[in-house]
């Protein structure tokens, strides 16, 4: 049978001997033990110090009563563990994470199945309530009777969560270790969808929720924030914490995230990164963020024009590049100055013997780092490019502007 | 070929970047720093000076001169510190007021707060409307022309809009009220006589006396307005880091509420209390009153003022209610939003224009009983709201080291209880008397 938090708080309590206890106030899951089981009932009987019920003690449960298997006296005393993961408090009309559904959610109700062992009745937390059900239960109950309220329910749409698509958002790193929330599952979501579901969420709780994510996945869900959040959750990280993010970050991206930072703040992030990681960054934050140079990513490939397909991909194999960006590569001439660019498409297709010099897009198009990113919006939008190479003062290639940054360039205006 | 040639490259672009790059670099990051903040404080205390507020204002300067000038200071301290309060709970929890009603107290409570509400605000949105067709019958458009053009352009406002945009406008609104200034200054006040009474106190004990300093104070705190204020600045996302700033933005605009009010008492009391005009009711008809005693343009102003007080209420206010009531049950809400992620958002927001508007159209409407009822409403549901938020800022577990200091306190609670028993006993005078002032 199912039977709802909202129906078990507030029920009367009888011993063994049908004694009236006390009333049903809060009850506990230990995620440490068992994930779904409800452990403890909080008796409270007014006057009297509140007694704790454990699941073995219970013989029956139904909609306001709990009869016990044992006698008042066999009951522990409360005493209260932050270890216990309290149904009412922390899960009733808390936000929690829709794992499958990707969104943040708020709890009306808590649904529970009953386990039948020998001598007792095990409750299992089977799902969460967050529609209209939940809703009218908690509006009318101890107002009108359990059995009306569920013939009402049946005809209201249901919108429930599974419990192990519930994630928790516990702010305090303490409690999520004791209460055993992991955000493993928020790691499996694309980065874009982790970062939606932290724009509803409160500061406190995005800091806990990045500071508990690997550095990986950290990295991309800056990167897909809002730039004002992004800036708020570095600067609250350790700085340590906040420097192995960074590092994993793309070059720009992590350039224009401490253009933001106050100065102070972002010297003592780039002193944690890694010299080369440092440096690389270092040199993108000197240019203005609306030109040329302030777009471009100096995580690029560059290939000799003379180098055979054969040799190019041997050494791309040798090299740990990063896919996503990879489609399309900068030739250099003899004196290593920009000669064209050639898509990787184009390289898979070639003869093995073919030199890169053969197989580059014309016209040859370079912007110099000082261009005016309304001059590099132009150029991506007349030649249907995907990537720019940006040129020093002596066509020497210092980096590239993807598609995806013109893009959120554009959007953002 | 390898990495450290490029950087060696790049250095020499690097030395170019001169000081004085960084120095208007420094600047526009400074004031991009308050102007990234400031908004929800300032907008939503000009809000206060909507349609009913006008009117009571009005009244006020009509009935008694520059008398009633010296209640603005109270007021601005009671406006100040109820919403800094809510400023300072978004602030720092970063959560909205009916989100924090809900966690801390539960559903039932919640519930109850946000049917009242959208009862309530609903009444106040008939009331911007009644607002709107009175502004521009002195315009001499009619209100079934006028209304229906109005509510449109409310409703595509906010949902073509996103935040920012929206916000821009509402900013550009609270600079319209300087409309009020001009035409005070048409008016040829005597200027020296109204500061002596902002200065000084000055308390007559009588009824209907007293009936209007509640008036005033009671349409100038409007519980709705903290749960703007409040989603105003979550929505925005401002950080703890940046609370001296959004406490800057509650106080100007606390400030400059207070000053257009004073205008508009100076205004209508150098021209209509001189003039022995000292029953004017309405805020549209002091406008045409105004023609004669201090020339067309201060009446035109007069009327644009109350159509752009009532306009920004009319958008403000079902937005709110819709927030208020989404955030607290649950539903996604926010005009970041498309409509099918928030679909009971938008269509509680267009509920309450839709039947808002449509009040005011029907031909018999019982327009004063709504309006009187907004004011009850008010009245009944501000001293609850009240106690929530100061249930709430004194939790050390939320508000950790921003809870309320005792001084704090100590002056909130003054407000409030004072509050409270002031809208009560304006609550029992429109009830009961007859001698309430018409909101």
């Amino acid at each position: 049978m199912q039977i709802y938090a909202t129906e078990l708080l507030g029920s009367e309590t009888y011993d063994d001997q049908g004694h009236f206890v006390g009333r049903v106030r809060e009850f506990f899951i230990e995620p440490a033990d068992q994930p779904n089981r409800v452990s403890r009932f909080l008796l409270s009987r007014g006057r009297f110090a509140p007694l704790l019920a454990r699941h073995d003690q219970v013989a029956q449960v139904a909609p306001g009563t709990i009869r016990l298997n044992c006698s008042e006296r066999a009951l522990e005393l409360y005493r209260p563990n932050e270890s216990w993961l309290a149904v009412r408090k922390d899960l009733l009309d808390q936000q929690i994470i829709d794992t499958k559904g990707r969104k943040v959610v708020r709890v009306n109700d808590v649904d529970l199945a009953e386990l039948r062992t020998n001598g007792n009745v095990e409750l299992r937390l089977t799902q969460v309530d967050v529609g209209l059900p939940g809703a009218v239960r908690r509006l009318l109950q101890g107002v009108v009777a359990p059995a009306v309220v569920r013939k009402l329910q049946g005809n209201l749409p249901a919108r429930t969560i599974r419990w192990e698509f519930v994630n928790l958002i516990e702010p305090d790193p303490l409690r999520r270790v004791k209460l055993r929330i992991t955000h493993e599952k928020l790691e499996d979501l694309h980065p874009a969808d982790l970062a939606e579901i932290m724009e509803h969420l409160s500061a406190a709780e995005r800091q806990g929720i990045i500071a508990s994510l690997d550095e990986q996945t950290a990295a991309s869900v800056l990167a897909e924030l809002d730039e004002r959040l992004t800036t708020q959750i570095v600067e609250k990280l350790d700085p340590e914490k906040a420097a192995d993010i960074l590092e994993e970050m793309a070059p720009d991206a992590a350039a224009d995230l401490l253009a933001e930072l106050p100065k102070e703040t972002s010297e003592e992030l780039l002193e944690e990164m890694p010299g080369l990681e440092a440096a690389e960054v270092r040199e993108l934050l000197a240019f203005d963020p609306a030109t040329a140079g302030g777009m471009m990513n100096t995580d690029f490939v560059f290939i000799g024009e003379s180098a055979t397909r054969e040799e190019v991909l041997q050494w791309m194999r040798s090299q740990d590049l990063n896919f996503e960006q990879l489609d399309t590569v900068v030739l250099l001439d003899g004196a290593a100055q920009f000669s064209g660019t050639v898509p990787v498409a184009k390289i898979l297709m070639a003869n093995s013997e073919q030199p890169m010099g053969d197989l580059r897009t014309e016209p040859l198009l370079s912007v110099q780092a000082d261009a005016d990113e309304a001059d590099v919006f132009d150029l991506f939008d007349k030649y249907n490019l995907r990537m720019l190479t940006v040129v020093d003062a002596h066509g020497r290639p210092m980096g590239a502007i993807a598609v995806d940054d013109v893009v959120s360039r554009l959007v953002k205006k | 070929m390898n990495w450290a040639a490029i950087s060696k490259w790049s250095e020499e672009l690097q030395s170019r970047g001169t000081d004085l790059q960084k120095r208007v670099r420094g600047l526009r990051r400074r004031v991009a720093l308050l102007l990234a903040v400031v908004g929800p404080g300032l907008i939503t205390s000009n809000v206060d000076n909507d349609a009913g507020g006008i009117s009571v204002y009005t009244q006020a300067g009509a009935q008694y001169g520059y008398a009633l000038l010296w209640s603005l200071i109270p007021m601005t301290i009671a406006l100040y510190v109820t919403g800094e309060m809510c400023a300072r709970m978004g602030v720092v929890t970063g959560k909205g007021l009916s989100d924090l009603i809900r966690e801390e107290f539960g559903f039932r409570p919640t519930f109850f707060v946000m049917i009242t509400g959208f009862f309530v605000d609903l009444a106040n949105v008939v009331a911007e409307f009644a607002g709107v067709a009175a502004a521009m019958q002195i315009f001499h458009v009619s209100k079934y022309i006028a209304v229906p053009i109005a509510a449109i352009l409310v409703w595509v406002l906010v949902l073509r809009g996103t935040y920012r945009q929206v916000e821009i406008i509402f900013l550009v609104a609270c600079v319209l009220y300087l409309s009020y200034v001009v035409s005070a200054f048409f008016a040829k006040p005597d200027w020296l006589e109204a500061a002596r009474h902002t200065v000084i106190p000055s308390m007559h004990l009588n009824a209907s006396y007293l009936v209007m300093l509640t008036g005033l104070i009671g349409t100038t705190i409007a519980p709705w307005q903290f749960f703007y204020m409040q989603a105003g600045f979550v929505e925005k996302k401002v950080s703890a880091r940046q609370y001296p700033q959004a406490r800057a933005d509650v106080m100007i605009g606390s400030i400059s509420c207070m000053v257009i009010v004073f205008f508009i008492i100076v205004c209508t009391a150098a021209t209509l209390y001189t003039s022995g005009q000292h029953g004017i009711t309405d805020a549209a008809e002091a406008a045409k009153a105004l023609v004669p005693l201090a020339g067309k343009w201060a009446g035109t102003l007069f009327a644009f003022g109350l159509l752009n007080a009532s306009l920004f209420a009319a958008s403000i206010l079902p937005l709110s209610t819709a927030h208020v009531i989404c955030e607290g049950l649950g539903f996604e809400a926010g005009i970041d939003n498309k409509w099918r992620e928030a679909p009971i958002f938008y269509w509680l927001y267009t509920i309450l224009i839709v039947v808002g508007a449509g009040i005011v159209l029907l031909p018999h409407a019982p327009l004063w009983k709504i309006l009187i009822f907004s004011q009850v409403g008010n009245g009944f549901w501000l001293p609850v709201v009240l106690i929530f938020i100061l249930l709430l800022v004194n939790r050390r577990d939320l508000m950790g080291e921003y809870v309320n200091t005792v001084t704090f306190n100590v002056v909130a609670w003054i407000t409030a209880i004072a509050m409270i028993a002031l809208t009560l006993v304006l609550t029992y005078t429109s009830l009961f008397t007859g001698n309430a002032p018409s909101p």
